[in-house]
This record gives structure tokens, C-alpha cells and sequence, in this order.
């Protein structure tokens, strides 16, 4: 067979070699193109069949019922309270992450002593598993024996509900989501910072520019790169945030009143806990076409090229 | 360029700002670890510290509840799935970026696309398959969805990119077979990144919730996260067995934290600014 040279495409000089490369190449894909076409392509598919169905698990029938789910879902008040908590969740926790973040690194920065104790510090809740996490936090928010609320007494405060009232949990979560994220934020802006040639800074020092103003006309612009990563990275996180409400709210999940109820969490509760996955598979698709279109605005801010 | 002993009260307060930042990013990790070393008696007491610090509450967790398994089998889980990453994504990274053959940038930007579709969106028909094929409470239910990664194969396609192909050349004049080329040549050449890959593919796996807490059905079966929020929600108030639970599954990862700190912290650097 190796014989046959009838059209042999001009990239390859030796057909018999680079054929043969070609079948490793095959073999060694063999087992991963399986993979993800049965575990990722196949489910998505699967799973927007699912939502143009009335599908529950346990009866056999499951009729076709067109965009059925999805109108159901937008008349449900619990998905339009999901939908803006997560709207919530990343207009709070995004802007305080990036902005300490950005402080912290900056400060670190200016350091040469602790440099790494303090980045390490930082960067600890980061590799904290959530789950231990999130309960360490519920205990600390606890009305009357946390001692979150003991140091506000000490201080003369009034004592909060934390996680207790509508108006606060939201903001108690987002905490907590910030205090997790801090660290990978600070060491994903410290790259950023190091990469900023030194010359910018000392140009700009020469013609008298202050440090609030190298911070803003050289630091902020060379950062953009860095910014729009983080800002993108950061968006699609907490779009899917779970595992954080659920454990901090587990006695009444997404609660008090659905005000920490986030998209996934409804997701969760009604695929599994009610059991329509239908309808669970349609909101699955709404966070999807998000979560794309995010992607893709994402990639055309960062196609442009950058200009030092 | 002398300013080594002068006292510069700018930087001073520098100082003062990282390290009340610290006081407070800590401070969760010292509540629960005092909370996990009080007796019951103390629990409600608003104190700081304990008075009559005790390691009961972490003995109770480890012989009345099922801890120590659930431990074992987030390890294996976490193990295994580590060791199918490293080896999969390693291999399709080196072919897509040094191997030339029909279809190979339609099969990158193939699982590239895979990058964007939600987990959540997955979890439906997983566990449809599941039920189906009888994985619903087995370590290969646990583990399947993430057996190979596409975010691994992108990183090692990068990094790979940066092997000389006349080290490859050279290999294959020398007669090593094209798995060797990849195995003996190409892999030792990338060692930092996939260190990285390994270190958070552990880790993620190890923290992994929301499809353990879907497959998994029974006590024993649980991995760590599962175990811990089941556990938490069946105690109640028992605040110290839950503190010191969760100080059990947080330590370890500490301890390995602080050894390897270094590594993970410029692999987040590494794999960060690779995208």
C-alpha cells in the first residue's frame, strides 16, 4: 500500500512517512475524539432535545412540546429572581474583586520584604476546598454566635442578619465569593503588572507625570489586556455560582425568600429535587446562549490588536 | 539607590494595608480552627479562643462519621482522573501541535468550542446516561465527565508548540517509535506546565460539587464536598463536629499548599497567561 503515491499532496514529500505520521496522529486521537463527542457534544445536543420536551424522569412518556419550557420559565418569578441575582452577584463581586485585587497587587509590588508570605496568605482561600468553606462562613455570619456580629458589638454597632435577612445574604455570599477569589485576582494582576516594560513608567516620570496619573494614562491602558481577561474569566464564574449558596444557605437553599437564589441553584433544584428536567434543560440553555455570547464579545475585544 | 535603613513611612503604611488584608483573609481560617478545638460546652461562647481546647470533636469526626472514606474515595477519584488528564490531554496536545495530518485544525477548534458549554448544561443528560448504564453511585460515575479536559489540551498544545521539531527529527533518525517521540522527547520537555495541569486538575477534582452531589446516592460513595455538606446539613447546631469536618478536609489541602505554593502560584501564571 505504502507503494501507492497517486496524489500526494505537495505539503508532504514522503507520502509513506507522513501517511504513516497521520495514522499515529488518528490512533492517538482515537479514544479523546470519542470522548468528547459522547461526554460534551452529544449531552449539549441532548440536553436542547431535552428542553423542547416535557421530560420527567420517572413517566415514560415525554411528549414534544415545542418552546413550552422556556415560556413556563419566564413566567416562573423564582427564574426571573435567579436571573437578577446573578445579575446581582457580578455587579457587587466582580467590580470589589478586580479593585482590591488591583490595590493589593500594587501594594505588593512595592514590597520586597513578606512579598511571598503575603501572596501566599492571599492565595490560600483560592485552594481552600468551597464546601469547608462556605460552612466556616455560615458559622461566622451566625446572628447571635458569630463573632462577626461580636466584633460590631465591640465596636458599638448594631448587630446584622446576615444571612438571615432578604436585603443582606446576597451581599454575605458575595463576601465570601471575593474572599475565595482575591488571591487568584492579585496573582493574575501581578503577571499583568510585571509585563508592563519599565521604560513606560520611567518616560512618563521624566516628563513629571504623578503617581495618580502614571496610574491612570500608563498603568490602566497596558493593563487592559489583563482587565478584560479577568473581567470575562470572573462574569462566567459567578454566572454559574452553586456551590457557595447552596452550603451557606442549606437549611432553605437559595433563601430567605429566593434573594441568594442563583441560576444553577435553580437549575439544581428543579432537575433534581422536582425532577422537570424540561424545564431545568431550557434554563440550562438560556445560561448557555449567555455564556456564549460572553465568549464571543470577549474574543473580539481581545482580537484588537494592542498598542504599546 | 541607598534607601535600604531609612525609614519610609509611605511604605510603611504599605506594609500596615497588606497585612490588615491578611488579618482579614485569615481570619476564617482562624474561626474555624478554634471553633473546631472548643468542647461542646463552648461553642456558643462568643470567645476567640478556647479555654479547654480538645481534639474530641476531630476524633468524633473520624470514628462516629464516615470521614476517613470519604476522604479515600475524593483521593481516588481526584487520583485517577489526574492521571487520565495528564496522559490524554498530553497526548492529543502533542499531536495537534507536531503531529501534520487531514482535519487537524477542524478537530482543535472542535474541542476548543467544547471550552464554552456550561457544566450545568451537562448534568441532565449525564445522569440520564448514568441511570441507564448503572454508573449512579460508582467512582467511574464520579469521574467520567472529566476524564480528558479540553482546557488541558489547549494549554499542552502550547506549550508543545515550543518543542523543536529537530529534537523530534532527531529522535526519529534515531528510530523511536512516534509514541516514544511523544513520551521520551516531548513530554520531559514540558514538565513545568504539566505539573501545573496536574496540581489543578487534583485540586478541582478534589473540590468538585455539583456532579458528585447529582451521582452519588449513598453515605458511603460521597467524596469529600458531598460528605461535608450532607453531614453539615444533618448536624444541625452541632457547630464543633462541623468545624472541625471542615478543618479536617482543609488542612491537608494546607499542608500540601505550603509545600508546593510556589509551583502553583506561577502555574496559575503560566497556564493564566497561556490563554
Amino acid at each position: 500500500m505504502a507503494t501507492r503515491t497517486q496524489a500526494a499532496p505537495t505539503t508532504w514529500p514522503h507520502l509513506g512517512l507522513g501517511a504513516r505520521r497521520a495514522l499515529w496522529a488518528y490512533a492517538f486521537l482515537l479514544v479523546p475524539l470519542a470522548f468528547f463527542l459522547a461526554i460534551r457534544l452529544a449531552p449539549a445536543a441532548s440536553s436542547l432535545y431535552i428542553s423542547l420536551h416535557e421530560w420527567n424522569i420517572i413517566s415514560p412518556e415525554k411528549p414534544f412540546v415545542g418552546l413550552r419550557n422556556f415560556q413556563t420559565l419566564l413566567a416562573d418569578p423564582r427564574f426571573a429572581r435567579a436571573a437578577l441575582n446573578t445579575v446581582r452577584y457580578v455587579a457587587v463581586g466582580i467590580p470589589a474583586q478586580i479593585v482590591l485585587g488591583l490595590l493589593l497587587a500594587m501594594a505588593l509590588r512595592r514590597v520586597t520584604r513578606l512579598r511571598g508570605l503575603f501572596r501566599a496568605l492571599y492565595f490560600m482561600p483560592f485552594v481552600t476546598p468551597v464546601v469547608a468553606a462556605a460552612w466556616v462562613w455560615q458559622w461566622m455570619y451566625s446572628e447571635q454566635f458569630g463573632p462577626l456580629n461580636s466584633i460590631l458589638v465591640a465596636l458599638g454597632l448594631p448587630t446584622l442578619q446576615f444571612l438571615r435577612s432578604p436585603g443582606q445574604a446576597l451581599y454575605a455570599i458575595t463576601a465570601m465569593i471575593v474572599w475565595q477569589y482575591l488571591g487568584f485576582q492579585i496573582v493574575i494582576f501581578l503577571a499583568g503588572l510585571e509585563a508592563i516594560p519599565r521604560v513606560y513608567y520611567e518616560a512618563a516620570e521624566v516628563d513629571g507625570a504623578s503617581g495618580w496619573q502614571l496610574f491612570r494614562h500608563v498603568t490602566i491602558p497596558l493593563l487592559n489586556p489583563t482587565l478584560v481577561f479577568s473581567i470575562v474569566y470572573s462574569t462566567i464564574i459567578y454566572l454559574q455560582l452553586f456551590t457557595q449558596v447552596l452550603n451557606m444557605t442549606f437549611q432553605d437553599q437559595g433563601g430567605p425568600l429566593a434573594s441568594t437564589l442563583t441560576l444553577v441553584l435553580y437549575v439544581y433544584q428543579l432537575g433534581f429535587q422536582r425532577f422537570r428536567m424540561g424545564e431545568a434543560a431550557a434554563a440550562t440553555a438560556v445560561l448557555f446562549a449567555v455564556i456564549l455570547a460572553i465568549t464571543l464579545l470577549q474574543m473580539k475585544i481581545l482580537s484588537k490588536p494592542v498598542e504599546y | 539607590m541607598a534607601t535600604r535603613a531609612r525609614f519610609d513611612p509611605k511604605v510603611a503604611l504599605i506594609y500596615a494595608v497588606l497585612a490588615a488584608g491578611t488579618v482579614v483573609v485569615a481570619f476564617p481560617f482562624f474561626w474555624m480552627l478554634s471553633s473546631a478545638l472548643k468542647p461542646p460546652m463552648e461553642i456558643f461562647d462568643l470567645r476567640f479562643l478556647p479555654q479547654q481546647p480538645t481534639l474530641d470533636n476531630i476524633r468524633v469526626v473520624l470514628t462516629r462519621t464516615q470521614f476517613p472514606r470519604w476522604f479515600w474515595n475524593s483521593f481516588v477519584v481526584a487520583a485517577i482522573t489526574t492521571l487520565s488528564v495528564a496522559f490524554f490531554d498530553s497526548l492529543v496536545g502533542y499531536a495537534l501541535a507536531k503531529l501534520r495530518f487531514w482535519g487537524r485544525e477542524v478537530i482543535f477548534v472542535l474541542i476548543l468550542a467544547t471550552l464554552m458549554i456550561p457544566t450545568e448544561m451537562l448534568v441532565i443528560p449525564w445522569y440520564i446516561l448514568s441511570s441507564s448504564q448503572g454508573w449512579i453511585n460508582t467512582y467511574w460515575g464520579i469521574m467520567f465527565p472529566g476524564l480528558i479536559t479540553a482546557f488541558g489540551i489547549f494549554l499542552v498544545r502550547q506549550f508543545m508548540s515550543g518543542v523543536p521539531d529537530e529534537l523530534l527529527d532527531a529522535g526519529r533518525i534515531d528510530g523511536v517509535s512516534e509514541f516514544g517521540l511523544y513520551w521520551r522527547i516531548a513530554l520531559p520537555q514540558i514538565k513545568p506546565a504539566m505539573a501545573a495541569l496536574c496540581i489543578f486538575t487534583f485540586l478541582g477534582n478534589w473540590n468538585a460539587f455539583l456532579w458528585p452531589m447529582i451521582v452519588i446516592q449513598s453515605a458511603s460513595m460521597r467524596t469529600l464536598p458531598v460528605g461535608i455538606a450532607l453531614f453539615s446539613g444533618e448536624a444541625g447546631s452541632l457547630w464543633h463536629l462541623i468545624m472541625a469536618s471542615s478543618a479536617l478536609a482543609v488542612i491537608p489541602v494546607l499542608l500540601v499548599f505550603a509545600v508546593l505554593q510556589r509551583q502553583i502560584i506561577e502555574g496559575i501564571v503560566l497556564t493564566g497567561l497561556k490563554n
